[in-house]
């Protein structure tokens, strides 16, 4: 295995840092995050707040680390249960073709022509505001994306002599599918998750902005930046700081899911 | 000698693409006449080679045997049982006796998968040895196909295009078949190091009884390793008989032409006339009559009418001119 | 024969990969006169097409390009671009593997041959038309006229590399440079377009640079032969010598290795062991670990090209004893 490469690395730390942040927040925050401090209300960056406080006196940046363990939660909830869906989908759909096939193609057509986000805000204002109808939202929305990517790899994995030799050895399609196949087939799915993990941050904080995700007062990037819009001229902080993080987390998963389709990259 | 193998009449067409145009204006559907009307036995032990250019259905004949392909007519019986109509587990038992080693080295072994795990799989699925024995069972097969008991421990891109071909056949041989259809298996390999593999092949022959067909466009490779020879064009076998015989005394014009157009690694052979005139007519729209005929120096006006059958004796040949 | 047209000499090409240099051809010299063809014979990773790429500058821009190559005495490597490229498809042309590759799809032939024929020579347009319609006949192409307003995949495999030659040919090359032209054909076809070559060697009195892996092709359509492994030159000489009376033990191991005429279902001489990685310098002899002479000093001593013959060259320490089991 050769060394993974520096932007690999780069993006590793940054998800190790918030998987540290997720599972013990109680090291890295300096204040209690949910604890009102009335000689701090919207203190501005400094020492002892190097993020600000908020309208409350809350510590921002306590806020934003134990905010860290929802997001996390999301960019992998979020990807996980549409990636797991389209993939299965993508896999029988690119095997089988034929009329399942047509019928892909036309489900596709339809998912795609509404705009992402507001299909998904669609589903939301339906099921009603918080993080499992969101990811119930997602889902249906989103395992689009996964199942296209696996049904065009399948198509061309399953003309590979290596399957033509396991049907001439008498092994089972499910064998076949998912020993052979699935395998090979899966690192664009794997690659565009991970990329996905970013987008879907930026759809939780999105989602809680518009208070149709996590709600307050559980800290969430997207509600943080929500609570911010209200000071942005007289305490751009508020909402600056935790902005800042979705876009360092966003970094983090862009950098991990490039290095990712350099590594898994399959050698002839 | 009874036949092991039995194809008769096997057809296989493909339907070619029609675009929406060719709709509109009518055109009829097109299909590539892959394999037409092909009968054949192959006899316990012997090795029987098919030979052809490309679109001659070497390939596609060698592809429904093993059931790839579906056929479009004929029947396929094997050790007297109806190959095609054979489902669940007894059509995975006949895969169990009828193995297929590829021409892709690189493309034919799964590349996420070590060596091992490939061999122990198929001993695996079709419950070869008990399962402890697995691992020395598959030095074993490793052994068989000279290859060091460490290779299964690596996976495909660690070895060379030669050493690629022994991990397929291996696995084609874990699961103890009778009959093994090797499709060009040495022709993407270099020169020195495809005569490993066919001596690799006669001596897994000679050992363990195998009966091999062995599908190339080498004529060299076919008439030093065959017992018999099948010469195909356009999808029809146009002669099939001892290869000692049939090199020496080629009764088909086409095999004729075929032989004199390989190069032989003799110097002083160079002649200035090529062996057949034209090119090699479309399977999607093959001539009428012997499909030969455009090409042929003695066709005549019945060679542009008449499909030629395969007269028997002394080996079957199909051309009307060949008896006199 | 005359003075040669083509004169390689200690022809070194080194390509900077991010895994550090790879030697591809190490020390390569030929020659190649008018009316001769020339076969370069080798097995994949023996340097034969990068040698033939090299000739006309050819070769990508992470290639280090070393030694002479003298077209009629004029070095094709020193001299200015301007005027390599006068030579080139002028003087030179050059045939590939891929005529499908080498064809530009969005083209009709006549167009295509038009291009050669206006960078090349002074013919206004009707003559260029004439030209082309003769040159598609040369290399037999029926109904030229049709033919040239079709576009590369209207022709089958074969007619695609008939284009490629009338293509190679319309500006009255001295030299033809043919890359594995008949690799991608089936025998029938391979015939026929090895015995056009040779019919237009024969009446253009062109030289022709035959590189291929077929020991065959080399035996039944050239004149003389270079064998190449690991990106050197094993044993030059006619055709005749080289393949009745090999000198250097890997041509000797390789003619052994092809099935023969006789001895049906004998087991073959295959070669043990794989060609050498190229991506480090090789002391010795680079077929030596392959090798059932080896001797001593074939491991540390780098062989040279010595005489055998008239016109017959090996680069084998053995070679005497090579000479002596061959007989």
């Amino acid at each position: 295995m050769k060394r993974p490469p520096a932007p690999l690395l780069g993006g590793l730390t940054i998800l190790g840092a918030m998987v540290a942040f997720a599972v013990a927040p109680g090291l890295f925050v300096p204040y209690d995050p949910l604890a009102f401090d009335f000689t701090a209300l919207l203190a501005p960056p400094s020492w002892a707040h190097p993020f600000g406080a908020d309208q409350f006196g809350r510590d921002l940046l306590s806020r934003s680390i134990a905010a860290t363990a929802i997001d996390l939660q999301i960019a992998l909830f979020a990807t996980i249960f549409p990636g797991t869906l389209g993939t299965l989908i993508g896999l029988l759909v690119g095997w089988y073709g034929g009329i399942a096939d047509a019928i892909f193609g036309r489900l596709v057509d339809l998912v795609v022509t509404f705009p992402f986000l507001v299909l998904v805000i669609a589903i939301v204002a339906i099921l009603g505001p918080g993080l499992a109808n969101m990811y119930i939202a997602v889902t249906i929305v989103g395992w689009v994306s996964y199942a296209r990517l696996m049904r065009s790899e399948v198509m061309v994995q399953k003309n590979g002599e290596y399957v033509a030799a396991c049907k001439v050895l008498g092994y089972s399609t499910p064998r076949i599918l998912f020993r052979h196949i699935l395998p090979n087939a899966i690192r664009p799915v794997l690659v565009y998750a991970v990329t996905a993990m970013a987008l879907a941050i930026l759809l939780g904080s999105s989602l809680g902005y518009l208070g149709l995700g996590a709600q307050p007062p559980e800290a969430e990037w997207g509600v943080l930046i929500a609570d911010g819009k209200n000071f942005f001229t007289t305490a751009p902080w508020i909402a600056l700081f935790p902005g800042t993080v979705i876009v360092i987390a966003g970094l983090g998963f862009s950098l991990t899911g490039d290095g990712l389709a350099d590594l898994l990259e399959v050698k002839r | 000698m009874t036949a092991m193998l039995s194809i008769t009449g096997i057809t296989k067409r493909f339907p070619a693409r029609r675009g929406l145009l060719d709709m509109i204006r009518g055109r009829p559907q097109l299909a590539v006449h892959a394999v037409e009307q092909v009968s054949l036995d192959v006899h316990k032990g012997e090795t029987l080679g098919i030979v052809g250019e490309s679109g001659c259905g070497k390939s596609t004949l060698a592809r429904c045997v093993v059931r790839l392909h579906d056929p479009d007519a004929g029947a396929i019986t094997f050790d007297g049982t109806d190959v095609l109509s054979l489902k669940g587990p007894a059509r995975r038992s006949f895969n169990r006796r009828v193995q297929m080693v590829f021409q892709d080295p690189y493309g034919s072994l799964n590349p996420r998968m070590t060596v091992g795990d490939t061999l122990a799989e198929a001993l695996h699925v079709h419950a070869i040895v008990p399962k402890p024995a697995i691992p020395a069972r598959v030095r074993e097969l490793l052994d068989l196909v000279h290859l060091p008991a460490d290779a299964a421990l690596r996976h495909p891109h660690e070895f060379s295009g030669g050493q690629r071909q022994r991990i397929g056949i291996a696995r084609a041989l874990a699961v103890e078949p009778q009959l093994i259809i090797a499709d060009e298996p040495v022709s993407a390999l270099d020169v020195s190091v495809q005569a490993a593999i066919v001596n690799l092949f006669m001596e897994l022959q000679d050992r363990l009884g195998l009966t091999l067909v062995f599908i190339t466009h080498d004529l060299r490779l076919v008439r030093h390793m065959t017992h018999r020879v099948a010469v195909m064009y356009l999808g029809r076998i146009v002669e099939i008989g001892p290869t000692a015989e049939l090199f020496a005394t080629p009764r088909h014009p086409y095999t004729q032409a075929l032989i004199r157009a390989v190069p032989m690694v003799k110097p002083g052979r160079r002649g200035s006339e090529a062996a057949v005139i034209g090119e090699l007519p479309s399977p999607l729209n093959p001539p009428p009559g012997c499909a030969f005929h455009p090409r042929c120096r003695i066709a005549d006006v019945a060679c542009r009418e008449t499909i030629p059958p395969l007269h028997p004796a002394p080996w079957p040949v199909a051309c009307l001119k060949a008896n006199g | 024969m005359s003075a040669p047209l083509l004169e390689v000499d200690g022809l070194h090409v080194t390509f900077s990969t991010p895994r550090g240099p790879v030697h591809a051809v190490d020390g390569v010299s030929f020659s190649v006169g008018a009316g001769e063809v020339l076969g370069i014979v080798g097995e994949s990773g023996s340097g034969k097409s990068v040698t033939l790429r090299a000739i006309p500058r050819l070769l990508h821009a992470n290639a280090a390009v070393s030694g002479q190559v003298r077209w009629r005495g004029a070095d094709l490597h020193a001299m200015p671009a301007e005027q390599l490229r006068k030579i080139r498809g002028g003087q030179i042309a050059v045939v590939f593997q891929e005529p499908m590759s080498a064809l530009n799809p969005v083209l009709p032939i006549g167009l295509q041959i038009d291009e050669v024929l206006t960078a090349h020579t002074t013919l206004d347009t009707p003559a260029r038309r004439k030209r082309a319609t003769e040159l598609l006949g040369l290399v037999g192409i029926a109904s030229a006229a049709t033919r040239l307003g079709q576009f590369p995949h209207e022709f089958s495999g074969g007619m695609r590399q008939r284009a490629m030659i009338a293509i190679s040919l319309a500006a009255a090359p001295a030299l033809l440079l043919a890359d594995e032209p008949t690799t991608a054909l089936d025998v029938t076809i391979q015939d026929q377009i090895l015995k056009l070559l040779l019919r237009l060697v024969a009446e253009l009195d062109m030289a022709l640079v035959l590189v291929t892996h077929d020991l065959g092709v080399i035996a039944e359509t050239c004149d003389r032969v270079a064998v190449m492994y690991a990106g050197r030159l094993c044993e030059t000489g006619s055709v005749h010598d080289v393949f009745l009376r090999p000198r250097h033990a890997y041509t000797s191991a390789l003619l052994r290795s092809m099935p023969g005429e006789g001895a049906a279902r004998s087991m073959l001489v295959p070669i043990p062991g794989q060609p050498p990685r190229v991506d480090r310098q090789i002391p010795g002899c680079a077929f030596a670990p392959r090798c059932t002479f080896v001797e001593d000093r074939c491991a540390t001593e780098r062989p040279r090209l010595t005489p055998q013959g008239e016109g017959h060259a090996a680069a084998c320490h053995a070679a005497a004893r090579v000479a002596e089991a061959a007989s």
